[in-house]
């Protein structure tokens, strides 16, 4: 494998503070090295985060009490809508971005992404975008209208504050750069593989980065489409959503939901690739059945795009309209159950190593299966009747976005995290936040499921005194609400030691098998010197035993 | 707010038959996936239990399978037979609780304002606010309509949530089977006071809901008391009816604001904000924004006076 004068041309750095290329902020500023913007991207998102913890640690705190005046009306409606439209727009696509184009040029053994001026172009967008819509609350006032902004609430009749023209200007700008990174990734994965890596060999990681890929370039345009109509009716007094002169407030809602509900597979497919390599690498087993997982993978991406009604069920848009969204809203239940039966086989039978990385996966494994299964529920036209709108749904799409994405995420950040810096992350600071994380989430979010039942709307400021449950379960769930946020700070402050005095990692830390781990930790600025021609979905099994990366049978320690 | 002796908000209050069906179907659904729930965390506990690497452990990696067909089959076919007997009861209840409207008139018009409920039934000629009435063991036809922006109308003990859309008139059906006071609230994001637009459903015997209609379509008798008389001149000076309508009274023509021809009778004021009596209305009309900011109903600089012989005045209109 020697190759004389090639092989380290630069001095081996194992930590990323020293690595030459990345020195001074200005090579920050200029890099279009996609392991500097992986990186920017998951900083930003982490510093989004810890924002919109805030904002919703406040809306815990207005709603601790019943006739409580935490925040008045006015601010508690900007602060939820800033809440939503921050984690959905500021803190989940920038993780999974920051994942993708750091992790997709090292698993499929490229040098860089294939358009690095673009990839930095989605970056600098990102981050202007969401500046300039927080600048709005310097410039007369945030946007309330909900992060789903119905019209007419959102038109400027009703709302006629700048902010709701920063909110669609800014998600319109966001919105350009995720386009451009989709087409960027698909091309990178299609065209840049090592010698011998087919489609069928790409880690599960990338492949779901693909279909992520394929999602955010087909569903992010309709979000554009309708941002465009609305600031063009509330500055240019078009009517593209205003009754009263034969516009439609519901073209906006399928507009939205249309990308919308595609929206919700684009920020869990890459959790769910982080814990297809997490499980399999702390089980010491080849993923079971990665056929049907990248199978189940491609049905959910076709039928996100068909299900987007499902947020309009009590739109009365007549009974058989909305029950072919039913059938292809129970449809996607089974792909998505597929991919918890694999991961609970991949661990059958192994050698389970509970790492944090690991306790994050399987805790997401629980949390994600009641989130999937709630929404099962809401696939039922007459629970939805019932429940959608209320406190239910905020359970139901927290226990998919926080105990799902975040969960599975965090893991990631675990498991890739020695990659990335060159240095472990500390696992005794990750025990404590593994479990407050797991109280806190759960006691935050799990009570919401039954003050939804007991008839609690969402999006309300305040609710009364008396009513049987609410004050007391309201509270119990604030109370829990200051745990998660602790949690999550004890997260971004592991990160900060660990970068410091965490122990160094080496290339290949966890043993794990795909080819990020066969490069330098960081990676030197050109990834590998030299890749292995691929012959199985785990290469550096190979390159340890010889063959045996696909198939079944016994595994020897060399 | 009266919520003493209101029926429970809970979705598993059945007081309508629509919500009867909703409620079968909640618990089915409801038990299959807590058995899956169930037998997945079942399995995880076992796996841990089972499969963490001992002390002694010698460093070989375990046996390495890389898939099982007839596995796979199992756990994609079993989960679409349970969606495909889902889908089966989700299109059975749609049809039972939702039938056609065709071209059947509503029984009652419910029309979302921010922030309160307009309630019109038409074959009455009766409109009233924030407070209604039905008959129990009678199927109503209730269509949802939005004055400004969207809402939706949910009592969780009747079942179904409807939202009103400007410009899209939607039908639901109301069947209750149980007297009594249901509470319910807007459900979609409205704006400023929408955690505070309360519904109020008085669910009555069909004679009471006739007494009621009865009450409801005649103006209300004249008060003998001076300072209603001088409430009700303050009343027409003042611009309240510019936007309120009082049946009994010539000038209050204005449809804008909720319906006051009977309001002594409701028991809340600002839709759910306080308890209907004569000093909270004078302190309401005083500052309508302190108990509900953001509520279109301007402060119109009443003295105290004003405001308390406007509220004797209105408090008479039972």
């Amino acid at each position: 494998m020697t190759q004389g004068a090639l092989e380290h041309s630069h001095k081996p750095v194992n930590w990323v503070a020293e690595v030459p290329e990345y020195k001074g902020i200005l090579s920050w500023i200029t890099s279009i090295d996609h392991k500097q913007l992986g990186l920017l991207y998951i900083m930003s998102a982490f510093g989004f985060l810890i924002v919109g913890a805030l904002l919703g640690l406040t809306i815990r705190m207005q709603l601790m009490f019943p006739m409580a005046h935490v925040v008045n009306q006015g601010q508690y409606n900007q602060i939820f809508t800033m809440h939503g439209t921050t984690m959905v727009f500021f803190v989940g696509m920038p993780l999974l971005f920051g994942f993708a184009v750091y992790l997709t040029p090292l698993m499929i053994g490229a040098r860089d992404m294939a358009f690095p001026r673009l990839n930095s172009f989605g970056y600098w967008v990102y981050i202007f975008g969401a500046i300039m819509l927080f600048f709005s609350f310097l410039a007369g006032g945030g946007p309330e209208a909900g992060w789903f902004a119905y019209p007419p609430l959102s038109e400027k009749g009703y709302l006629f504050n700048s902010g709701q023209n920063y909110w669609a200007l800014s998600l319109f700008v966001t919105g350009l750069g995720s386009v451009a990174t989709g087409i960027n990734l698909i091309v990178t994965i299609l065209t840049m593989r090592a010698p011998g890596m087919t489609l069928k060999r790409v880690p599960l990681f990338v492949w779901m980065i693909l279909m992520d890929a394929f999602l955010v370039t087909f569903s992010l345009p309709a979000l554009n489409a309708a941002l465009v109509m609305i600031l063009f009716d509330r500055i240019l007094n078009t009517h593209f959503f205003d009754a009263t002169v034969g516009g439609s407030p519901l073209l906006w809602q399928h507009f939205f939901w249309f990308f919308g509900h595609p929206e919700v597979y684009i920020l869990i497919l890459p959790g769910w690739g982080a814990v297809s390599e997490v499980i399999p690498v702390f089980s010491r087993k080849l993923l079971f059945g990665a056929g049907i997982m990248a199978a189940s993978t491609v049905a959910i991406t076709f039928l996100s795009f068909g299900v987007w009604v499902h947020h309009m069920f009590t739109t009365g848009l007549g009974t058989a309209p909305l029950y072919i969204f039913a059938v292809t809203s129970l449809l996607i239940a089974v792909p998505t159950g597929i991919k918890v039966w694999s991961w609970l086989a991949t661990m059958w039978g192994g050698k389970l190593r509970f790492s944090v990385s690991m306790l994050h996966a399987m805790a997401f494994l629980i949390q994600f299966t009641i989130g999937g299964l709630s929404g099962v529920g809401f696939a039922v036209i007459p629970i939805d009747w019932q429940l959608t709108d209320s406190y239910f749904v905020v359970a139901h799409f927290h226990y998919v976005l926080v105990g799902g994405m975040l969960f599975s995420l965090i893991s990631g950040v675990y498991y890739w995290y020695p990659k990335a810096t060159g240095r472990m992350m500390s696992e005794t600071l990750g025990l404590w936040q593994f479990w407050l994380f797991v109280i806190g989430f759960n006691g935050t979010f799990f009570v919401m499921h039954i003050l939804g039942i007991l008839g609690m709307p969402r999006r309300v400021w305040t609710y009364p005194v008396g009513m049987p449950g609410w004050a007391e379960l309201n509270f119990f769930s604030s109370c829990c609400s200051i745990i998660l946020v602790g949690s999550l700070l004890l997260f971004v402050y592991n990160l900060i030691w660990s970068f410091y005095h965490g122990k160094t990692a080496g290339p290949n830390p966890w043993n794990a098998w795909t080819l990020e781990w066969l490069a330098d930790s960081p990676p030197i600025a050109e990834n590998f010197e030299r890749v292995p021609v691929v012959r199985s979905r785990r290469p550096l099994w190979d390159l340890e035993f010889g063959s045996g990366g696909d198939g079944d049978g016994e595994g020897q320690h060399a | 707010m009266d919520i003493k002796n209101a029926d429970l908000t809970s979705i598993f209050n059945i007081a309508t038959t629509q919500n009867k069906y909703l409620n079968d179907l909640h618990f089915f659904t409801g038990a299959v996936c807590l058995v899956i729930l169930f037998i997945v965390t079942g399995l995880l506990i076992t796996i841990v239990a089972k499969f963490r690497t001992p002390e002694s452990d010698d460093g070989s990696e375990p046996k390495q399978t890389s898939g099982n067909v007839r596995l796979e089959i199992i756990w994609t076919a079993i989960p679409l037979a349970i969606v495909i007997v889902l889908g089966v009861l989700t299109a059975i209840v749609m049809v039972v609780v939702n039938p056609a409207v065709g071209s059947k008139k509503p029984d009652l018009i419910v029309i979302g304002h921010q922030w309160w409920w307009e309630y019109q039934y038409p074959k009455y000629g009766v409109t009233t606010a924030n407070e209604f009435c039905l008959p129990v063991d009678k199927n109503y036809l209730v269509e949802v309509l939005a004055a400004d922006v969207n809402h939706s109308f949910w009592v969780p003990a009747f079942g179904q949530k409807m939202d009103a859309i400007p410009g899209h008139p939607n039908y639901l059906w109301l069947h209750p089977t149980k007297k009594g006071l249901f509470l319910g609230t807007c459900s979609e994001y409205c704006g400023a006071q929408h955690g505070l637009m309360r519904i109020m459903a008085n669910v009555v015997s069909p004679q009471d809901f006739e007494t009621w209609i009865e009450a409801q379509k005649s103006s209300a008798p004249p008060s003998d008391d001076p300072a209603a008389a001088r409430g009700k001149v303050a009343f027409n000076s003042a611009t309240c009816v510019q936007c309120h309508h009082v049946a009994a009274d010539a000038e209050a023509k204005a449809l804008i604001g909720p319906d006051l021809s009977h309001i002594a009778q409701r028991k809340t004021l600002g839709a759910g904000v306080l308890e209907n009596n004569t000093e909270n209305l004078t302190k309401w009309m005083q500052n309508p924004q302190q108990f509900k900011p953001g509520v279109y109903m301007p402060n119109m600089r009443l003295t105290d006076d004003q405001a308390h012989d406007i509220a004797v005045y209105l408090e008479s209109l039972k």
